[in-house]
Parts: structure tokens; C-alpha cells; sequence
């Protein structure tokens, strides 16, 4: 059996419920950081890791829109390097910052505009990997709403137990 | 005389080692509390428009938030309370009607922790609710006087008791508490969708209160009772068709006496349509019906409710416990309704003038007392039943009021609270950060009704755990049993006045 | 030799084939054929190793061990040099003939060399830029020889990409351009002009509206440029940059029909049975004009090799057509750009909209035709550019956010609620 974590595929927004605390973010950021301890994270550890996430806001509606990890995703045929990859075992896109030479390809082509590019550094910046090192979504498991929930291959939520 | 400062009734104090400047509680305050200088680099708070709700705190990401009184020592005395000093400043300053939300915070007796429950020993077995069966399921409507039942013979030969008697229609409960009366207007659609989701799943009703039925909530209609109140919001044929029950709003605990009134501001498009009033018009409800002066008229309105409704469904009324509670409601059972919902001075409200909800009615426990015993005296008692409102705050005020004599328990503010409200008594600003008194857009996804459904779900089930356990201890696995049956409470500390009104014996007192 | 897959070209379109086969079908052998001696690498990344910002290493796109894994017999150094369609065969430069049940033609493309006076006396100091080895011959020419200056011809995309490698290298650049722009099919007058600007100030001299005439040599080797309009360049490197096309040899004397490129069906099948083609070689499906046009970019070939692939596997997969894109950083400006992005003046079903933000020094420019989106640049604010190239595939009506197009607050947020919502609950894209 593949822990929790590997079976999860997607994250379903539910915009009718996102209150727009950006607490989804708060979380991204810190289990991207080197301690993975909020308040390490938060002071004093440097450069601070940007959040997977693009928040949106107009008006009374807001989201937090990561990744989709696409079952047929745009940005792998884009790709110039090879960097953007599909896992394997777990169906994820991922993306290996030692190959990526910023050519802006996958941006050119995600529909949904969920990666982040680093115009310095020439890679990018950041894109949901779903937490891969930790055993649930950051994201998912800190929503105080539950505007975002994870769902499997069969579409099945998934919550952290 | 010197410029007034506003009073500032809580802290916000912020543990500047563990904020680390996420902003979620700016964000989040709707009362705009937190603000976020990037100047200094420093989140900073406005205490003086805090209300206490404790939204931020709850989010805040490293518990940096703590929301306290304020521990100012504005002189008091035992005449001279600090709330009353405050409410004439506020008064001095605006000249107006000071308004309130949530339900009477007063200290007055309350009855309930003054009573004990019974349990078996030696003489008469308890039952374990988790070996054997334990009813909680009771009938609401009119029961008839008698039953007819006879014993016939069918065609092939075989036995078979028939019921003569015609059963008047009976709503039928898992479990003996209901969702009270909050319109969708006083509280927001998702917080409606909550306490309804959860009603059909658990088995129970919930109650439109006088807003009408938005169609969103059509899926639950079937466990909704709904109001027909002094404004007739949302009445039509459609209304009643899809409801389990009606119920005709008289009155209501927090406000005996006075009308409702939805401000204009708050009528958005969703409500007008529910409540069938332009957008942007106050919805008010007259203190009066103007069509009830009398048990008559009201008698009128019963029937003309069940005509409209070919007698399918059970009518009743709800009334504030007054001083005349009994003989009103005696009144109220002989006019032809099959339910009457009693609400005390501790019941709930989105707005009322404080000093209403503070000085008018009388507590739920004299009332329900009172009305079951004189319902009984007249011998009426079977043909209405009982649901009483007010401030009920746990399983054991639920079982209280049973054996006082009622039928059901209404619930509204223990609902609220188990949808995320802190009783921060500010329903009536419609700021609720809860998103729960609110119908502001950015506010109201706060509450998601999957969510919502759930808590309130898990409440009913852990009030009915706890049910049958106390039931169980008496010795009594049905409910009904329980009902009126005084002999199960004992009372600590009342004098005999409440020892006769509440028609118990002091505890110490045997058989 | 026999083999179930045969694929000619091993560039990004021969190995999207070889992966999608073996997502259907694990087993069948597959044997793929490239002219080339390096075992894969990027074309578009040529100008990155040029400018000596890549090793030849990280100019793969998949890593060593990628054949062995998915089971491919890989023949570097071999060229295919006939096709017989006859008997399902092709013939090797080795001699060799390989029996296929279905065969992917993914030969790409090749330089455009224009007849210049003395372009073949000229043995030495002059390259065409489409390949590693090209790349590569540039490299040891400039570490042999002691060169300051070169010249381009041709400010398409991979002129400039060139330029942008040599300037890397401190080199002062010429480039001579036909058009009376730099990037004229990319772009429009006002992103031309912007880069133009840009590039000047990294040491670039622009000649615009000339050509070369004539090529001067001595001994084999570059000495000078002489233009139409008059004037000399002297250089002792020459780039010459004016375009591809498609490599058609295979075909040529074959029943397989191809027009600019291979025609291909909605299957990317040719008219033979059997045999398919797909990437640069190949003239598919253009989604914003319904007709098939040459497409010669990355994303295209990847996904046309993966659909040829799926089909060869034995999986009916349809293929809808695509359009042109790219995305490109010159002079320090990152740029993409979509469709249509130019309409001539006398075309009246197009409507432009543009924005210039010159503190944040950032251009962008949609093109709609009935209210979708045809078309698009960005120039400096690339970020959430995906979102218009899904807007133009699915044609998107943008009437009732027209206003919000060139917003740098653009999101999903301003897309019409059904829409976003499809988008973000559902499955994930369907490309
Ligand atoms: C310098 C440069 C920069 C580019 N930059 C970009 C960019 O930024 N973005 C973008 O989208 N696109 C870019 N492109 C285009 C992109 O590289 C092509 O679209 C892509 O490489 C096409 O892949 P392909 O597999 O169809 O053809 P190719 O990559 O051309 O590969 C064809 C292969 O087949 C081999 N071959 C040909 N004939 C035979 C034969 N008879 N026998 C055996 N092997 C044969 C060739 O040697 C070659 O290896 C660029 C191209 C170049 C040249
Ligand atoms: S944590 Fe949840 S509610 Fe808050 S912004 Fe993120 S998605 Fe919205
Ligand atoms: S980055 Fe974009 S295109 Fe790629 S998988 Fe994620 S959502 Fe899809
Ligand atoms: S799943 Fe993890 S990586 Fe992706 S957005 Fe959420 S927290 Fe960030
Ligand atoms: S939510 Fe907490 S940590 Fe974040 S800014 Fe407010 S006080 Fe600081």
C-alpha cells in the first residue's frame, strides 16, 4: 500500500469557502523551508521559500490555486530541459530545479498560470510538488475551511488522519 | 468636560516573539482590529474595536493573539456595576436605543443549576444504554383523548386490531431537540443550510423562523418547520406545501412584545427574493399581528393554515414565556394548535434592545412547569405538545426540561455555538467574523455548511449519548417516560414559593 | 532486422513517440535512428551551450539511462536514407534495411541556405545554427581562431538566440535582417522595436532592410561581408540564420504526400498506412486557422510525437490541432508570444489591445478575433501567460473581461465563473 500521501493526486478548490486568510500559504512557505518549523522559517531563515500557491482576490471571492498536476500536463511537452517531470509511482508533476535553465517554456503553456519564475536565478521559482516530503498537504491539512481538499486518482477525498 | 475616549472592552494583546507578520489576522478581523504597518515592519491591533469574537486568535498561526477583558478599573460598586456605568456613556453619547445581540446575559436565578437528577439504586434496576435499547424517539401533534381500536376478522379467518381513531399528524423526532427559529436574514444562508443539513441527517427539524424559505434549502424542506410571523415574510402556498410543520410566531423570548427589524442594508437580492420584499427595503415585523386580538383570531389563522393545508401537517404556536404563560397557552391548545413553543427570557435573538432582553419574560423552567401543570389540570395536556426554548445549554438542561414536563427542546444559541459562534453578543452589527450573523459576502463563506452540518450533527449526538446515559441511570429507557415526571429532579436551594411553582420537593426529600 | 516501431530522428518528437508507445504497449521493439553521434539533446538549448551556459551534459533532455529503460535499440551516427514503402522498409546509410510494421518519420528540419556569391568558396568561418554539431563547430572556430566580431543573417528566433550566444561571449554582433524589423513573424513593430533597443545596448548592430550579396574569402576563409545596399562587413564568422524546413529527402521519391512539410491526418498518419510523421517535418493541424501549417516549435513536436506514438501503439488518439508559441529571453527581456500577433491593418475582424507599462518596462498586446483570443505578447511580465494560451484553445469568449486582458492583476479570477470553475475542479487539463 502507498502511504496517504502517494495516492494523493489532486487538489479541488472549493472557492465558495475560502475566506482568504492566505493561512494555506503561511503553511506552503514553511514546509518548503529548511527547518519546516514555522517560527525558523519565519525568523530569520534565509532566503524564505516562496509559497506553491497563486491566491487570487476580487471582491467577496478569493482561492488558492496550486498545481494541478494535470493528467495530460502542458508544461511536460513544453519543457526544453526535461526539468518538468511526471513521477512514476505517483502520477505527480515535479520539477527538478538542477536541470531547469529558466526558458519560461511550462509558464508559456499552464493553464493556469501556477508557476512561479525566477527571473535572478533563472529557474523557477516555485510549483506545488503536493508536499512530497511531508506525509499530507500543507496546504490542505491547514485550511481552517476546508476550501481546498485533496481528492485521489478516483477523485475520493483524502483526509489526513 | 473632556473629549471622550471610546471604551475599549477587551485587549488584543500580541506576543511580538511569536508573531511572525503572516497577516492572517489582518485579514481576517471584519472589524478591523489588526493592521499591518510596513513601514516598521509590525502588525498592530486597535483594541478599542475589538469585540471579543476571538476569530483571530483562533487562526493566528503560532498563537501569538490573546484576547482578554480589559482589565481597566473603572470604579464599581454593588449598585454601580461597570456595565451599567458603560451603557449610560454609550447612551450620553448617542441618545439612542442601546441594542443587543444573542440572549439575556443578566445574573438571574437560573433555575436549571438548581436542580438534580434522580438515579436508581438497589430498588429499581438502571439500564445500560449500550447493552439495551434506549428511545429517545418522540411524536410532536396532537394526540388524541382516546383510541379506538378494534378487533376484527379478515377474510381468511385471521385476527387484526384495527385503529378507528383518526391520528392527527405528528412530526416524528430521533431525538427530542430541534433547531429553533433564525431566519435567513438574521443568520446566513450557510449557517441555515448547517443546522438544516444536519436536522435531516440526525433525524430532527429545524425552523425557517420568519424569513421565509430561500430555495436553496428546498432539499431540507421536509424537516423544516416554518413561521408564519407578524410580517408574513415568505408565506405562500409553496412555503407551506414544502414544510413538515407551521409554526404562527407570536412572540419570542429575547423580545416579549416587539416587533423584528431586518435594516434595509442587509435585504440583498437572496433575501428579498425569500422574503418576497424589494431589495433594500427594511423588513419589519409589527409587534402585533394585526390580525390577532384575541384567542379567536388566532384560533382563525390555525385553522385557516390547515385548511390551506388539508390537515397534513401539525400547526402550532410559539409565544415568550410571559406572566401569564399558562393560561395563554391553555388558550392557545383550546384554538386547535398541536404544538406550542415556549421560548424563556434567555432565549436568543440577532437584535433586540437590551433592555428588553434584559428585564422582559420569565425563565423557561417556571414557564414550562407551569404550563405543563396547568395543561394537565385541565386535561388538555395530550392534545398539544410542548417544545420548550431558552437558553439550553447542555443535555442535561434538555433532560431537565423533559422532566419538567416538555416535549422537546428547542435549541438555537448552543447550535450557533457549535457552528463557531463565541457569544460575542454583536450578532446585530451583522460583522459576525464567524460568518454566522452576517449576510456580508466576505463574511458568510466563513461558515461552510459541510462543516457546519457536521458540528452541529456531532452535538446532537453527544446531547443523546449523554441522554441515555442519565435516563439509563433512572431506570428509564423511553423518553416518554421521562416526560412531566417530576419525581426525577429534585431541587437544591429554592425556596418554597419555586419548590410549588416548579411543583418539585427539595432535594434530601423522598417519595 | 526486423521491428515492430521504427523511428527516424531521435530529437524531442522521435522520443515523445517512443514514450507514449510504451505507455500503451511495453513489448513491441522499438528501434529509433538519428544521424547524430550525441545520444539526445535539446535543439532550442544550442544557443545556451553557445553562450556558455550549459555543459554539453545538461543539454540532455533525458537522462542516460532513458533507452535502456524503456527498452529501445538506439542507432547513432546512421542515417535512414530511403524509404521503401512498398515493403514497409527502410534502408540504412549502413547498408542495412529495417522491416517496420509502423514507422515515424521525425527527421525535423534544416537550415534555409541562400544563394550568397562565395558562399562555397567560403569553407571556413561559416555555420549554420541548427544543431549540437553546428554549436560545437562555433566553439572549437572561436577557440582556434582569435575572432572579435560576427556576423548574422537572419533576425528570426534563432538568429537572435545566436546573437544573444555570441554576445554572451563578448563578441560585437552584426546582425543583417531582409525586414524592416527584427523578429517580424514573432512579433509586432512595437516589441520589435523594444528588443531592438534592448539588444543596441547590449553591443548589437542592427542592419535592417539589406542582405548579404556576396561573401569575400581568402584561402577558404571568411574575410568580409559585402551588402546589397553597398556596404562591407569584415568578419571572419558568419551565421547564417534566415529559417528551416522541413527535411523531406526521405520522401521526396516516395508515395507520401507532403506539400511545405509531411501532410498528416487528425492522427498524424500520412497518406500511407502505416507510416506516420509528426515535428518539424511534419504539416499538421493549425487550431486557429482549422488548415495544417508548418509548426516548427518544441511543444508542438513533443506533443505530436506523443499522439503519433499513442496511434502507432495501437490507441486512436486524436490530435486537435495547435498554434504557434514561444518563449524567449532576449537582451535580458523575457518574452512569449501566441498566434496571430501582428494582424495586417486590412484584416477588420481583428481587434487589438494593447499596454505599454515603461517603468516596469513590460509590453503586452492581445489579438481578438469576435471576441476570442487569436493572438498575445508579453514582453517583461511573462508570469500567468498559460492562462491566454488556454483561453485561445478553447476559444474563450472574453467580452464580458476584455477590460481585465492586459491587467497585471490577470488571474482566474476574472474569468467567467462557469469557466474558472471547470477549470479548477475539474480533472485537470485534456490537452
Ligand atoms: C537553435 C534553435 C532554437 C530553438 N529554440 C526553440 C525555442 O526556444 N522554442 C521552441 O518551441 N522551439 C525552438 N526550436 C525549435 C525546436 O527545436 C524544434 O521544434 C524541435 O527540435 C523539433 O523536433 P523534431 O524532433 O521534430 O526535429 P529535430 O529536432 O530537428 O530532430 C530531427 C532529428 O532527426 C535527425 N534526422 C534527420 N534526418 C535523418 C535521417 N535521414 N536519418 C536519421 N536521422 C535523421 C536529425 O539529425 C535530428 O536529430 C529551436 C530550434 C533551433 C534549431
Ligand atoms: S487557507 Fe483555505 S480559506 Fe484560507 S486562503 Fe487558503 S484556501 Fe482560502
Ligand atoms: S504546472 Fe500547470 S500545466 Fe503543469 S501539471 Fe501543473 S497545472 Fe498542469
Ligand atoms: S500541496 Fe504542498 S506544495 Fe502544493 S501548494 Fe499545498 S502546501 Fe504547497
Ligand atoms: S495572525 Fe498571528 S502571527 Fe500572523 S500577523 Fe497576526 S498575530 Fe502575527
Amino acid at each position: 500500500m502507498l502511504k496517504n500521501s502517494m495516492r494523493a493526486k489532486r487538489i479541488i478548490i472549493r472557492e465558495e469557502y475560502c475566506m482568504g486568510c492566505r493561512l494555506c500559504e503561511v503553511y506552503c512557505i514553511t514546509q518548503h523551508s529548511k527547518s519546516k518549523d514555522i517560527m525558523k522559517c519565519y525568523r530569520g531563515e534565509e532566503p524564505r521559500p516562496v509559497s506553491r500557491i497563486y491566491f487570487e482576490e476580487k471582491g467577496p471571492i478569493s482561492f488558492a490555486l496550486q498545481c494541478r498536476h494535470c493528467d495530460d500536463a502542458p508544461c511536460l511537452y513544453a519543457c526544453l530541459t526535461g526539468a518538468m517531470y511526471k513521477d512514476k509511482k505517483t502520477g505527480r508533476i515535479l520539477h527538478n530545479a538542477d536541470k531547469c535553465v529558466g526558458c519560461w517554456m511550462c509558464i508559456m503553456v499552464c493553464p493556469y498560470g501556477v508557476i512561479r519564475p525566477d527571473f535572478e536565478k533563472k529557474k523557477i521559482a516555485s510549483k506545488c510538488d503536493l508536499c512530497v516530503e511531508a506525509e499530507f498537504p500543507a496546504c490542505v491539512e491547514h485550511c481552517p475551511n476546508e476550501a481546498i481538499i485533496l481528492v485521489d486518482e478516483e477523485g475520493n477525498r483524502m483526509k489526513k488522519d | 468636560m473632556a473629549k471622550a475616549k471610546k471604551l475599549s472592552e477587551f485587549r488584543v494583546e500580541r506576543d511580538e516573539e511569536k508573531c511572525i507578520k503572516c497577516q492572517v489576522c489582518v485579514r481576517m478581523c471584519a472589524n478591523d482590529v489588526h493592521t499591518y504597518d510596513p513601514e516598521t515592519d509590525t502588525v498592530r491591533a486597535d483594541s478599542f474595536k475589538c469585540v471579543g469574537c476571538h476569530f483571530c486568535e483562533d487562526l493566528c498561526p503560532t498563537a501569538a493573539i490573546t484576547i482578554e477583558y480589559n482589565p481597566t478599573q473603572t470604579k464599581e460598586n454593588a449598585h454601580w456595576k461597570r456595565e451599567s456605568i458603560y451603557d449610560i456613556v454609550k447612551q450620553a453619547r448617542t441618545g439612542g436605543i442601546l441594542l443587543t445581540g444573542m440572549g439575556n446575559d443578566q445574573a438571574y436565578k437560573n433555575y436549571f443549576d438548581h436542580l438534580v437528577l434522580n438515579a436508581s439504586q438497589v430498588t429499581n434496576p438502571s439500564i445500560d444504554p449500550l447493552r439495551e435499547p434506549m428511545e429517545l424517539r418522540i411524536h410532536l401533534g396532537r394526540k388524541p383523548d382516546k383510541i379506538d381500536c378494534r378487533l376484527q376478522m379478515t377474510e381468511e379467518g385471521r385476527k387484526k386490531y384495527q385503529i378507528r381513531t383518526r391520528i392527527p399528524p405528528q412530526l416524528e423526532l430521533e431525538v427530542p431537540i430541534l433547531f429553533t427559529a433564525m431566519s435567513f436574514g438574521s443568520i446566513s444562508l450557510n449557517a441555515c443550510k448547517s443546522l438544516a443539513k444536519a436536522a435531516c441527517k440526525f433525524g430532527t427539524y429545524w425552523n425557517t423562523g420568519e424569513g421565509g424559505l430561500h430555495r436553496d434549502l428546498y432539499p431540507y424542506a421536509h424537516r423544516a418547520i416554518v413561521q408564519v410571523a407578524s410580517g408574513r415574510f415568505g408565506v405562500n402556498e409553496e412555503y407551506l406545501e414544502r414544510a413538515a410543520a407551521i409554526e404562527i410566531k407570536i412572540g419570542q423570548g429575547a423580545k416579549p412584545g416587539i416587533g423584528g427589524h431586518l435594516p434595509g442594508e442587509k435585504v440583498s437580492e437572496e433575501i428579498s427574493h425569500t422574503r418576497m420584499i424589494p431589495i433594500g427595503t427594511d423588513a419589519l415585523s409589527p409587534a402585533p399581528h394585526h390580525d390577532i386580538y384575541s384567542i379567536e383570531d388566532l384560533k382563525q389563522l390555525i385553522f385557516a393554515l390547515k385548511e390551506a393545508t388539508r390537515y397534513t401537517k401539525p400547526v402550532g404556536v410559539k409565544i415568550a414565556a410571559v406572566h401569564n404563560v399558562a393560561p395563554i397557552a391553555s388558550g392557545i391548545v383550546r384554538a386547535g394548535a398541536d404544538f406550542v413553543a415556549i421560548d424563556g427570557i434567555r432565549g436568543g435573538t440577532g437584535a433586540a434592545p437590551t433592555i428588553i432582553r434584559n428585564n422582559v419574560g420569565i425563565p423557561i423552567e417556571l414557564a414550562i412547569a407551569a404550563v405543563d401543570q396547568r395543561l394537565r389540570e385541565e386535561g388538555i395536556r395530550n392534545q398539544v405538545s410542548l417544545i420548550a426554548a431558552g437558553g439550553f445549554r447542555s443535555s442535561a438542561d434538555v433532560t431537565k426540561g423533559i422532566a419538567l414536563g416538555a416535549d422537546a427542546v428547542y435549541i438555537g444559541t448552543a447550535a450557533l455555538i457549535a457552528l463557531g459562534c463565541h457569544v460575542c453578543q454583536k450578532c446585530y452589527t451583522g460583522k459576525c467574523n464567524w460568518g454566522i450573523a452576517t449576510q456580508d459576502p466576505y463574511l458568510t463563506k466563513r461558515l461552510n455548511p459541510e462543516i457546519g452540518a457536521e458540528h452541529a450533527g456531532n452535538l446532537l449526538r453527544a446531547w443523546s449519548l449523554e441522554i441515555k446515559e442519565m435516563m439509563g441511570g433512572m431506570g428509564i429507557n423511553v423518553i416518554d417516560s421521562l416526560r412531566g415526571n417530576r419525581e426525577q429532579l429534585r431541587a437544591l436551594g429554592l425556596n418554597e414559593v419555586e419548590l410549588r411553582l416548579l411543583g418539585l420537593k427539595h432535594a434530601g426529600e423522598a417519595w | 532486422m526486423k521491428t515492430e516501431y521504427l523511428i527516424i530522428g531521435n530529437s524531442i518528437t522521435g522520443v515523445s513517440c517512443l514514450e507514449a508507445i510504451r505507455e500503451v504497449d511495453n513489448k513491441g521493439k522499438i528501434i529509433v535512428v538519428s544521424d547524430e553521434k550525441i545520444l539526445n539533446y535539446s535543439r532550442p538549448l544550442i544557443s545556451y551551450y553557445l553562450g556558455k551556459k550549459l555543459s554539453k551534459e545538461k543539454m540532455a533532455f533525458r537522462n542516460k539511462d532513458f533507452y535502456e529503460e524503456n527498452k529501445v535499440e538506439l542507432l547513432l551516427d546512421t542515417q535512414a536514407e530511403k524509404i521503401d514503402v512498398a515493403e514497409k522498409e527502410v534502408h540504412l546509410d549502413s547498408g542495412e534495411k529495417l522491416k517496420f510494421q509502423k514507422l515515424l518519420i521525425s527527421t525535423g528540419g534544416k537550415p534555409v541556405i541562400p544563394p550568397i556569391e562565395g558562399l562555397n568558396k567560403s569553407r571556413e568561418g561559416v555555420f549554420t545554427f541548427t544543431k549540437f554539431q553546428d554549436a560545437r563547430e562555433i566553439e572549437d572556430y572561436l577557440q582556434a581562431n582569435d575572432i572579435t566580431k560576427a556576423v548574422v543573417l537572419g533576425a528570426g528566433l534563432i538568429g537572435l538566440k545566436c546573437t544573444e550566444g555570441l554576445l554572451k561571449r563578448g563578441l560585437k554582433v552584426s546582425l543583417v535582417e531582409l525586414a524592416d524589423r527584427i523578429l517580424a513573424n514573432t512579433f509586432d513593430r512595437k516589441a520589435s522595436s523594444i528588443l531592438e533597443e534592448a539588444l543596441q545596448a547590449e553591443g548589437c548592430q542592427v542592419i535592417k532592410e539589406d542582405t548579404i550579396i556576396r561573401i569575400d574569402s581568402s584561402r577558404g576563409a571568411i574575410k568580409k561581408v559585402v551588402l546589397r545596399k553597398g556596404k562591407d562587413i569584415p568578419t571572419n564568422l558568419l551565421i547564417i540564420a534566415i529559417g528551416v524546413r522541413p527535411n523531406l529527402n526521405l520522401v521526396k521519391d516516395t508515395s507520401i504526400n507532403y506539400d511545405k512539410g509531411i501532410v498528416v491526418d487528425d492522427h498524424l498518419q500520412t497518406n500511407i498506412q502505416d507510416i506516420y510523421a509528426a515535428g518539424d517535418v511534419a504539416q499538421g493541424k493549425d487550431l486557429l486557422t482549422q488548415k495544417t501549417s508548418l509548426m516548427a516549435i518544441w511543444p508542438v513536436a513533443s506533443h505530436q510525437g506523443k499522439v503519433a506514438g499513442l496511434n502507432m501503439a495501437g490507441k486512436p488518439t486524436k490530435y486537435f490541432g495547435s498554434f504557434i508559441m514561444n518563449s524567449v529571453e532576449l537582451a535580458g527581456i523575457p518574452t512569449i508570444s501566441f498566434g496571430i500577433t501582428n494582424p495586417p491593418a486590412e484584416a477588420k475582424n481583428l481587434e487589438t489591445l494593447s499596454k505599454t507599462d515603461e517603468d516596469r518596462g513590460s509590453y503586452r498586446k492581445i489579438v481578438l478575433r469576435q471576441n476570442k483570443m487569436v493572438g498575445a505578447i508579453f514582453l517583461g511580465k511573462i508570469e500567468r501567460a498559460g492562462i491566454f494560451s488556454q483561453l485561445i484553445k478553447d476559444k474563450i469568449d472574453v467580452s464580458s473581461f476584455k477590460k481585465d486582458l492586459l491587467s497585471d492583476e490577470f488571474g482566474l479570477l476574472v474569468l467567467p465563473t462557469e469557466y474558472r470553475k471547470h477549470l479548477v475542479q475539474g480533472e485537470g487539463i485534456e490537452v
